[in-house]
């Protein structure tokens, strides 16, 4: 090849300033946005067809009618009287109680038969892994279906099992003896909650005090006054009642105490049991990832044993198991609307029935959509700001 | 709390010589190394004796195997002290094949058959070529022409009345089938430099995680209707089909994506320098590396997928899980559904836990 061997020129563009990728780029975007606005508005005509051919009005304005369906176990007070609207904000506090507590239950049962996997006592280890193995591998909503059968299997609540004194289980439910929350009681709760961040605040002044002098102060103090000896206060003065409340037998039903129904019950046991499974994994592949070596400079150093897990192991396993333990938690929230198939009343089968009952489907379905969406979105903000408070920072 | 074992081994000193009876041995390391082993596991053992006796009790020894043909009252004599399996020979016609016709049940159960091979060679890796594609659309062919006939002297079997099996099985293949290369563009789309491309991928992946296949299911069913010209019907186990291919796309696209970041940049500019378009960089460089990255976490995600399909119980399409739930409102075997149950979670856990060995063996083999 000579060097005077004419180039070919350097194409110029038709469109000036844009080259033949950004063209292609272009072409394809234009391409793509256009399928999926064809899309939209065949979709979108055609609902708007079919809407007033079979004259459904559209809009949220069914909200403020009267429901009339009865909620049989609810948080909030309800009478099928009330709206629409305030029945789905019965469903949406029925389906946070189940996933809130799901995920505290489920968190500590799966850490448990994590650390279990792991144990050195083979007949522990081999249990934990055959549970997992077992959970995993069986659809949750036909886990669903057998606990409820079983629920319903237990006996008459003349005939109840009674485990522990004060608690039944029957197939009215499980009823735990329960203290009766008023105001009076809120306000010695409520002093605790500020006592605890107060004692957070001291806490990171002192920790702050020890990097700049290095002398360690004891927190204990402090955690004693505002958590325990102040609410206690509080309630002595103000004399607030703490009994007791314990459930009883009278006729065909139980009087007192707290009623987790059935549907309530199984769908709890369900969705704990099958999320611990996953969960109990997520803890033994985190605590596998500390290094041995961090096991063995902890002892060396003379540490305790609680000491190490809490200030070394712990840190450095969670760095792994949180951002898989944020999907198991969107995961049982998702699932928790598995309720409709046993009939327990959460913002999905209230939805469902809204929707039979009115006819208003894209309206009860983008609800649900919202709602789990506005979950989901908060619960992946809030992991990810506690990720990136515990992520190891690298410079 | 007990010892934590299971850490990466470090290289080990000379050994002290091992003496005693081998199994003492064994017993001793593994079951009473310390006091407080020793009596977590004599409570195990209890514990764990008096749960298998109970249940060898209820499910062997107290249990009825037989009856004749629509009679429970055996059954009924043992309540509660017996297991029913009665009820297994006498319904699983039903559960395994809903109401397809009964004379014709061996077209569906062929059917079955001819899926579970496929699964079977599709894990053998030597068989990973082309020609494996070219079996699986002949098999699926052969697949529908089996359970809607209508050819080759085959009656025609309409699909409101395929249940069972079959259903959970062409729900989960179909939707993997689809769901795949959906996964594959949608993940491609979530990387791609061009933003509207890049923000409707976004979009999509995070509308249907973020909601429960439950909605998205309600969706197909009573929604879909809406949102087609009027006069245009499509069958409902299609619609349910098309929600779990939408929903199997966005969940596959995630995984997928890793498998993409996980591809070395060099690799990329490779295939660059080669002057490969983005499609054959893709087909012949990228997809590949990608996708052996992440097998083991795509099979998570099948399984996963292959259990969720049980949710289309919910807007009454006859899967596996329905046709037993339908099986025990017979109001002759009402009581006995703990049993169906446990035989339905049998034929789940057979399938899941296949897969979810196989995945194990694929990670031994590629950290190898």
């Amino acid at each position: 090849m000579t060097s005077d061997d004419p180039r070919p020129p350097p194409r110029r563009s038709f469109f000036g300033a844009l080259g033949p990728n950004e063209l292609k780029g272009l072409f394809w975007q234009v391409l793509v946005v256009g399928i999926a606005v064809a899309v939209v508005v065949f979709l979108w005509s055609n609902t708007v067809t079919n809407l007033s051919a079979r004259r459904i009005t559209t809009g949220f304005a069914f909200l403020g009618r009267e429901a009339g369906m009865p909620i049989a176990d609810s948080l909030l007070a309800y009478s099928p009287r009330d709206s629409y609207l305030w029945a789905f904000v019965v469903g949406l506090a029925n389906t946070l109680r189940v996933a809130v507590i799901g995920v505290v239950l489920a968190t500590i049962l799966g850490t448990l038969i994590g650390i279990s996997r792991l144990s050195a006592n083979w007949l522990l280890s081999r249990l934990a892994a055959v549970y997992v193995e077992v959970l995993r591998d069986i659809p949750l909503l036909l886990q669903l279906l057998f606990w409820y059968v079983l629920m319903q299997a237990l006996p008459a609540a003349r005939a109840a099992w009674r485990p522990v004194d004060g608690v039944f289980l029957s197939n009215r439910g499980l009823i735990l003896p329960a203290i009766p929350v008023g105001s009076a009681q809120l306000w010695v709760l409520g002093t605790a909650v500020l006592g605890c961040v107060v004692f957070y605040v001291i806490q990171r002044w002192l920790v702050a005090q020890q990097m700049r002098d290095g002398k360690l102060r004891p927190a204990w103090p402090f955690a004693l006054g505002l958590i325990v000896v102040l609410p206690a206060a509080v309630s002595l003065s103000l004399g607030v009642p703490w009994k007791i409340e314990w459930p009883e037998l009278r006729g065909f039903n139980f009087v007192g105490g707290l009623t987790l129904a059935p549907e309530y019950f199984a769908l709890l046991i369900a969705l704990v049991t099958y999320t611990s499974a996953f969960i109990a994994e997520i803890v033994r592949s985190g605590i596998q990832s500390v290094p041995r070596g961090q096991w063995d400079a902890a002892s060396a150093l003379g540490l305790r044993r609680s000491f190490m897990l809490r200030q070394i192991i712990l840190p450095q396993a969670l760095r792994v198991i949180v951002p898989p333990m944020t999907s198991q938690y969107l995961n049982l929230t998702k699932n928790s609307s598995l309720a409709v198939a046993i009939g327990y009343q959460d913002v999905v089968s209230i939805a469902n029935t809204t929707l039979n009952q009115t006819g208003q489907a894209i309206e009860a379905i983008s609800l649900i959509m919202a709602v789990f969406l506005t979950i989901s979105l908060g619960i992946s903000f809030f992991m990810n700001w506690f990720n990136a408070r515990i992520a190891l920072s690298e410079r | 709390m007990t010892a934590i074992t299971d850490m990466p081994d470090l290289p080990r000193a000379a050994r002290p010589p091992q003496i005693g009876n081998p199994v003492l041995r064994w017993l001793r390391t593994n079951l009473f190394s310390s006091i407080p082993n020793g009596i977590l596991t004599i409570v195990l053992l209890a514990v764990q004796a008096k749960g298998v006796i109970s249940f060898v009790q209820w499910g062997l020894a107290n249990a009825v195997w037989l009856t004749p043909t629509n009679d429970s009252s055996a059954c009924k004599a043992v309540r509660g002290l017996g297991a029913c399996w009665a009820i297994i020979p006498e319904k699983y016609r039903f559960i395994l094949f809903g109401t397809y016709p009964f004379d014709e049940q061996w077209r569906p159960a062929l059917s079955v058959v001819l899926f579970i091979a496929l699964f079977y060679l599709s894990t053998r890796r030597a068989l990973w070529r082309r020609e494996l594609a070219y079996l699986w659309i002949g098999a699926l062919a052969l697949i529908s022409v089996l359970m809607w006939g209508g050819v080759f002297g085959l009656s025609f079997v309409s699909q409101d009345r395929w249940g069972g099996l079959p259903v959970t099985l062409i729900l989960a293949t179909f939707g993997l089938a689809f769901g795949f290369p959906l996964g594959i563009l949608v993940a491609l789309g979530r990387r791609s430099k061009l933003p509207a491309i890049r923000s409707l991928s976004v979009l999509y992946v995070e509308l249907i995680r973020g909601v429960p296949l439950v909605s998205l299911l309600f969706m197909a069913s009573v929604m879909f209707p809406l949102f087609m010209p009027s006069g245009f019907n499509i069958d409902k186990l299609l619609r349910a089909q098309i929600a779990i291919i939408l929903f199997a796309g966005a969940y596959l696209a995630e995984v997928i994506r890793g498998g993409l970041q996980a591809v070395p940049r060099g690799q990329y500019e490779a295939a660059d320098a080669l002057g490969l378009s983005y499609w054959r960089k893709h087909r012949l460089v990228v997809l590949p590396q990608a996708i052996r990255h992440v097998i083991p976490p795509l099979v998570n995600t099948f399984i996963a997928f292959f259990k969720d399909t049980s949710l289309v119980l919910i807007i009454g399409i006859f899967d596996l899980l329905t046709t037993a739930k339908t099986a025990i409102i017979d109001p002759a075997w009402q009581q006995f559904s703990v049993e169906v149950y446990i035989f339905v979670a049998a034929i789940y856990f057979v399938f899941c836990f296949a897969m979810s060995r196989y995945s194990r063996s694929l990670e031994a083999a590629s950290a190898r």
